[in-house]
């Protein structure tokens, strides 16, 4: 039992000599605990993702029974040399990083006017979360119905006129409403970031006779970059499977103007019913994000450091 | 030194008032939606599609009313039980991983960590029909349980890393001399770790809770009637013939509300739960 490590220290003690039987028993009384979370993760996240390789080598439409058969890699060829998937990647592209970068600012922006005392900051605090916390479906129908209706929304309510937003300029629609919804989560973030900066620092700084602008972006900003990091490599990993608000405001359209990758598959899976296809486009699409993947957790593991050094 | 009192924060004057009155705007333009979604859904359907809208009427409950006769009970019934035990399983499965990753770290458990963390950037998209497939193999679908299992692996990660971070904040020379006493590990859990971890506990629990009650894109493909959550009824609401917007605005603020509520009440929580445990 001497050996036991108690703390959370970077490096568990690894023992030098050769394992003995009581070691290893030692060992898996260590695991144990962790074995049911890993088992259940293992099972239900990537055994499924191995069927959907088997699947993408099968010419199989679920509409044509019995022409199930093996291609090999025919599904990829016709996945990859249509643009549909290609055209599906650039609208993710775009309104991933559109609506991640917008909801950032804007997050920023509310932080630094909630980060002093006012009169009812906490009920200010509390109607800017509220978006966060509307159901998405909720808020999708709400967009579209309720605000962007060319005849009876708000947007024409108060502004008149009689533009139809979601047929007229459906990404921004899409945008507009994923960045109603997500900036109070990058502010929540951005202001705990704020917070937690030394006040020491700042009136160092005053003293020296920085002005408020010069504090903000040479102190600040830079002490804030893990905070925004992390709100935006948290919005990324949920805003690029985007999928209530593109299937509710746009259905993809008008066209494909809107299809984002998940609403891609979605179609050719539950529309087209082209099961071969939608696994080989699922297959490619896993594939690219494992190469996006391996940055962000780079930036997760940076952001990781820090916390330990602390 | 106080935050009040320092002089970097100390709003003053003409220009403090400024920043006061556009901190108040930028509130009340982001509540403006919610607002709506709520005066709409007292309004009667005329009303509701009224041009321009109408912002001074008589408020009915005829749209509350329509809501429950299309029946939404079972709808919220499921929405309760698949949120609430998957998160249950979340924290079973979650907090005794979060032990051996943090306390009793195993070896290599910084790649475990982020064998957790990455299954949550895979597209969910890519698993679905497979998923579905099994699913139907099985006979599962449209089956509450379904999606219990679902949330739980959906939100297995986020759990494992914010009780990671709540495990960590108990002070190792605690543990150590429980064990000096002669404490045995159910009674160094029982005394020392719970009454510490409790809040964090309720952190976790509020973040899977939120994202399970949510949850839409496994509902709508793997769900009709029988097991069909609340975001499943709204999408039910939209016709088109007819008018529907004050139902409709009626039917989300009821199915908006125990998140809103929740989040409200813990805002603390929410901070660093959405984070993962990473910002306190």
């Amino acid at each position: 039992m001497t050996t036991t490590s108690t703390t959370g220290a970077d490096a568990p003690p690894r023992p030098t000599v050769r394992p003995t039987r009581d070691d290893r028993r030692h060992r898996w009384t260590r695991r144990a605990p962790l074995l049911p979370a890993l088992v259940f993760a293992i099972v239900v996240t990537q055994l499924p993702f191995l069927f959907t390789l088997y699947l993408s080598t099968q010419s199989w439409n679920a509409l044509r029974p019995g022409s199930r058969e093996f291609i090999g890699l025919a599904n990829y060829a016709t996945v990859l040399t249509d643009g549909r998937l290609r055209a599906a990647l650039l609208n993710t592209v775009v309104l991933t990083a559109s609506s991640v970068i917008a909801s950032v600012l804007l997050g920023l922006g509310l932080a630094i006017l909630l980060d002093r005392k006012f009169p009812g900051r906490g009920i200010v605090r509390t109607l800017l979360i509220t978006p966060f916390l509307v159901m998405p479906m909720a808020a999708a129908l709400l967009w579209k119905h309720a605000i962007y209706n060319p005849s009876y929304g708000l947007i024409n309510g108060i502004l008149g006129g009689s533009t139809d937003w979601v047929s007229q300029y459906p990404m921004v629609s899409v945008v507009a409403a994923l960045v109603w919804q997500w900036t109070p989560f990058m502010m929540l973030i951005i202001l705990a970031g704020l917070q937690s900066q030394s006040l020491e620092t700042l009136e160092a700084a005053r003293v020296d006779g920085a002005g408020p602008w010069q504090t903000f972006t040479r102190i600040t900003l830079p002490y804030l970059r893990p905070y925004l990091e992390l709100g935006a490599l948290l919005g990324s990993i949920y805003l690029v499977q985007t999928f209530d608000a593109v299937f509710t405001i746009t259905q993809g359209g008008p066209g494909r103007a809107t299809t984002n990758l998940p609403y891609e598959i979605y179609l050719t899976t539950f529309r087209k019913f082209e099961y071969g296809e939608a696994a080989a486009a699922g297959v490619v699409v896993v594939i690219g994000t494992i190469i996006v993947a391996t940055f962000a957790l780079r930036v997760i593991s940076s952001l990781f450091r820090m916390e330990d050094a602390r | 030194m106080t935050r009040t009192a320092s002089p970097a924060r100390r709003s003053a004057g003409r220009t403090g008032a400024a920043w006061t009155v556009l901190a108040w705007l930028a509130g009340l333009l982001f509540f403006l939606p919610v607002a709506w979604m709520v005066l709409t859904g007292f309004k009667r359907e005329v009303d509701a599609a009224s041009n321009p809208p109408s912002w001074f009427f008589t408020p009915v409950l005829d749209g509350y009313r329509q809501v429950f006769d299309r029946d939404i009970t079972p709808y919220l019934l499921n929405s309760v039980m698949a949120s609430v035990l998957s998160t249950l399983l979340v924290l079973v499965l979650a907090t005794p991983a979060a032990y051996a990753l943090s306390i009793r770290p195993v070896e290599r458990w910084r790649d475990v960590l982020f064998f957790f963390i990455s299954t949550k950037m895979l597209p969910v998209v890519a698993a679905l029909l497979p998923i579905y497939l099994l699913v139907q193999d099985l006979g599962m679908l449209d089956n509450v349980w379904t999606l219990i299992v679902l949330y739980t692996a959906m939100n297995l990660p986020l759990a494992v890393w914010m009780m990671r971070s709540f495990l960590l904040e108990v002070p190792a020379a605690l543990i150590e001399a429980a064990a000096m006493d002669g404490a045995d590990l159910l009674v160094t859990i029982r005394r020392i770790l719970v009454p510490i971890v409790a809040p964090g506990l309720a952190a976790t629990a509020l973040i899977c809770f939120i994202f399970s009650w949510n949850e839409f894109f496994f509902a709508v493909n793997l769900t009709a009637t029988r097991a069909g959550t609340s975001p499943i009824f709204l999408v039910g609401f939209i016709t088109s013939e007819g008018l529907f917007l004050a139902r409709l605005c009626a039917a989300a603020t009821i199915v908006s509300l125990p998140v809103v509520l929740a989040g409200w009440i813990a805002q603390k929580q929410l901070v660093r739960g959405l984070s993962m445990g990473a910002v306190k």
